[in-house]
This record gives structure tokens, sequence and C-alpha cells, in this order.
């Protein structure tokens, strides 16, 4: 079968505006939560959350392009240029036909939305810009990452909420497999830290006022992100013929749905995913020595994700080191797992484990190998990451040491 | 306790009929939320319905319940609860 590595990986996320330093703070267990800061703050009830900040567009793009992006956008943008500079393709007519772009997204544009309702509804205007659909439309960044790159062959967005990035990933692994591409640019981006997207999560009555404490008998909710992360997948023969650098290995790949209920979690529907991504990258159980959780510190995810690995690992998850980085750039929804996805390749290629930040207290209900109290050393040779959505849709990535 | 066939008591009771899908003859105060088949979902949903009646805001959190200090666990408690919140608002 076609082996699917990475060699590239880009990042702007709460934590770092690339991937050093994102991989720097990971490692010190560096908090990106606080206060927010935007619009109308004071109407809101939930008024923490992990920003990106001191990103400045004006710098990153061309004056005729930046009418065309959404904040969405200028992530997936930034991102992608890190990751394909250190994959140190360029791409002729051959290799751009058969090079492409998956990316995972839940809200859109919602920057566009938020400005354009807001100018019509309560500014009374008669007009929003005319390029508001094109910059608001789910498949904006994949389509300019497709034009920046000169990407030919098949790009499309993926949405599953949470889980849309490693459902873009695990699409994208499938289709090099498949034979459809040479080269995928895949990963996430997400912008819904505005205030009508901030608004909609308050409703749920989730979200924390304090902090993202997964797996932690304090916990009280989830605390939102923003941000993106694109990795250049590549089919393993293809960068071995150019040398290139070889970051990691997608060894597999799984999702299943739990056909349940809308908000809350399975056992079997994440246990089941996990399970059969071992499977898929024909790995063992006592080969993992990493699973990045998907652990956004709400009551339900953690208990049930908990309850999960159990089911799968049994006895052996005593010996696997478990964190949720969610605790430390916020839960990215469409973006989460191409962000948390880095803290797996630390795990392999530096053998360092990322924590689980701002843990305090044993819950019983959340028996597993938790990396408290800052870093771990520890010689990884495979890693999971799960991601669990509303809607009951699980996906899950296995990772193997290059 | 206060008259719990008042107003508030009576929309409170008529919020969480409509809520659970049964007629108001069916809500007892000593249920429990959970009695009258709301689950989590249902409960926030009740929750909005509840602070949208009456302008007030319901401190809750489903992370954990017994955090904002609004006791919801019988319908007779969030009658309470309701009651408190609107002399407070009034206040």
């Amino acid at each position: 079968m076609t082996r699917v590595v990475i060699t590239g990986a880009g990042t702007i996320n709460p934590l770092g505006h690339d991937v050093a330093s994102t991989r720097a703070a990971m490692k010190s267990g560096t908090i990106a939560i606080g206060p927010l800061e935007l619009e109308d703050v004071e109407r809101l009830t939930v008024r923490i959350g992990a920003q990106v900040q001191g990103f400045d567009p004006a710098t990153r793009f061309a004056p005729q392009s930046l009418s065309l992006y959404d904040r969405f956008t200028h992530f997936a943008l930034v991102a992608a240029r890190e990751a394909i500079g250190q994959a140190g393709l360029s791409f002729d007519d051959d290799l751009s036909r058969r090079a492409g772009v998956v990316l995972g997204n839940s809200g859109g544009g919602m920057q566009t939305q938020d400005d354009a309702f807001r100018a019509v509804y309560q500014g009374g205007k008669t007009r929003v810009h005319p390029f508001t659909v094109p910059r608001l439309m789910s498949n904006a960044p994949t389509a300019h990452l497709s034009m920046e790159f000169g990407l030919r062959g098949p790009s499309f967005s993926v949405s599953s909420a949470c889980a849309s990035s490693n459902h873009a990933m695990a699409q994208a692994a499938a289709m090099v497999r498949e034979g459809l591409a040479d080269v995928m640019l895949t990963g996430g981006t997400e912008a819904m830290l505005t205030f009508g997207g901030i608004k909609a999560w308050e409703g749920l009555r989730v979200m924390s006022q304090t902090g993202c404490r997964a797996f932690c008998a304090t916990r009280d909710g989830m605390v939102q992100g923003e941000g993106a992360a694109v990795f250049v997948f590549e089919n393993y023969d293809h960068a071995r013929a150019r040398g290139a650098t070889i970051l990691a290995e997608v060894a597999g790949a799984a999702m299943t749905s739990d056909a349940g209920d809308i908000v809350m979690p399975s056992q079997d529907g994440a246990g089941s995913a996990m399970a059969r991504a071992l499977q898929n990258a024909g790995i063992a159980p006592s080969d993992v020595g990493y699973i990045n959780a998907h652990g956004t510190g709400t009551r339900a995810n953690d208990k049930v994700e908990t309850a999960a690995i159990r089911s799968v690992f049994g006895r052996l998850a005593d010996d696997i080191a478990v964190s949720s980085t969610k605790t430390m750039h916020g839960h990215l929804v469409g973006a989460t797992g191409a962000v948390e996805l880095i803290a797996c390749l630390i795990a392999l290629d530096e053998g360092v484990i990322a924590p689980n930040a701002g843990w305090r207290e044993h819950d019983p209900d959340c028996d597993l190998n938790i990396v408290t109290g800052g870093a771990r050393q520890a010689k990884v040779t495979a890693t999971l990451s799960n991601a669990f959505a509303f809607g009951g849709m699980n996906a899950v990535l296995a990772l193997t040491r290059a | 306790m206060k008259d719990l066939n008042d107003h508030i008591a009576q929309k409170v009771i008529g919020i969480l009929a409509a809520q659970a899908l049964v007629g108001v003859s069916s809500v007892r105060l000593d249920m429990q939320l959970s009695d009258l088949g709301l689950d989590s979902l249902g409960t926030v949903e009740t929750i909005f319905a509840i602070e949208e009646c009456f302008d007030i805001s319901v401190p809750f959190n489903a992370n954990d319940p017994a955090a904002g200090g609004a006791d919801l666990s019988t319908v007779s408690a969030v009658i309470e609860t309701v009651r408190n919140l609107v002399e407070q608002q009034a206040a």
C-alpha cells in the first residue's frame, strides 16, 4: 500500500505564529487563554478565550487580496506558506495536477458574517461588502491555498464541527494512499472568536469562565480558541525520490459515527474510532506512547473519552501518556485537530510530551496517565490524535516516527 | 415557601410542560426535571425559555449544575429560583 508521510508543517494559533514558537510554548506549558478583546465584549457572559494576538494581515498580504480574505483565510494562508516552505516543494505542471487541498472548518467566515449582519441589522445599512459571499464561504481558505500555490488536483473543505480537521486529514491521507494525489495540503482553520460566534456558544451553557482544565476534577467547561495548522501530506516514494525531510508517517486513520445524540459523546463511537485507527495503521495498542486527547474540559467529554481509552487499551493505558493541549491553546473547533497534531510531532521527533496544563485535582472518572505538572520526556514511536465532534462524528489519526 | 399557585409558578409550570411535551396537569411540584423527560439539552432549552419569559439571567453551567447557585433540582425549586431572580431584578 502507498505510504503517506508529512513533509511540511505550518501554523498560526494562540501559542505562536509558526511551528517553532508553538512547539516551544507547548513544551513549556504556556496557557494562551485570557480575557477576550473584541467589540461588545461587555454584552457577553463568556469573556475568556485564546485569541491569536499581534497578527497584522496587512503585513502578510497584498492590499488587493485583503478585501477577499476573512480571518480564517488569513490563518490558513499563513500556515500553508510555512508548511510549503518547510517541505521545499515547487509545483511544476505535472505535480500541480497531482496536488490538492482538503481543509477542515466549522463556522465559515464568521468575522465577515458578523460584520455584514451587524451592518444591515444593527447599523441600518442597505448593503454589505460585495465580497461577503466569497469571503465567508467555508471553502474560501481551501480555494485560496489552491490558487496561491497553483494546486490543480482535488480540493474541498470538510465540515464536522470539532472533528473537521481530523476528518480533513484522514481524507487527505486516503487520497494519497489511493493515488488520487501525490501531495495534499491539509489541516484546518477556524476564526470563530467573534461576538456572534461566542454568543452562539454561550447558549449551550458548556463554556468555562475560568479556563480549560481537561481531565481535572475541577473542570467546568471548554474555552474557545482560533487559528490554523496546515501540513503537507506526501506520497512516501515521492518524498524519498526528491530527498525531502520526513517529519512523521501518517500510518492510519479511522472515522466513526455515534448515530446517537447531537451533542452528548459516546464511549462506543470514540472507542471504535481509536481501535480502528490502530487497525488501519497496523500498529498494536502497546505501540502507542502518547494520545493527544480530544479533552475539551467538559464534564461529559472527558469522562466518556477516559472510558473509551480504557475500553481500547485496558490496563495498557496506565503506561500511555495522555494530554489535552486545549488546556493551552483552547478549542479551535474546526482547526483543533490540526494544531494538536503538532503535539504528536513533538512527541515523535523530540521525545517530549506536551502537558495537560492547568490540571489541579485527580478525578476518578478520568483515571488515565495524564501529563500533569509540565512536559514529560518519553521515547514515543506511535501516537493517536483524537477528535470527537458534536453530531457524533469521530476521527482519529495514528502517526508513527519517521 | 410562598404560594405556588401565583402567576410566576403558573408560567414556569407552563414552560416546563411545553418543553416536556406534556399537559400542565402532569407537572407535579416534587418532580425532578428528568422525571419530566428533560435531558441536559432539554434543561438548557427550558432555562432559555424561562430567561426570555421573565427577562432574567439564570446562572447555569451544564458542566457543574450546582456551581451557579441556581437550584433547579425540582419543579418547586425552579419556581423558587425564578421568583428570587425576578425579585432581585426588581430590587
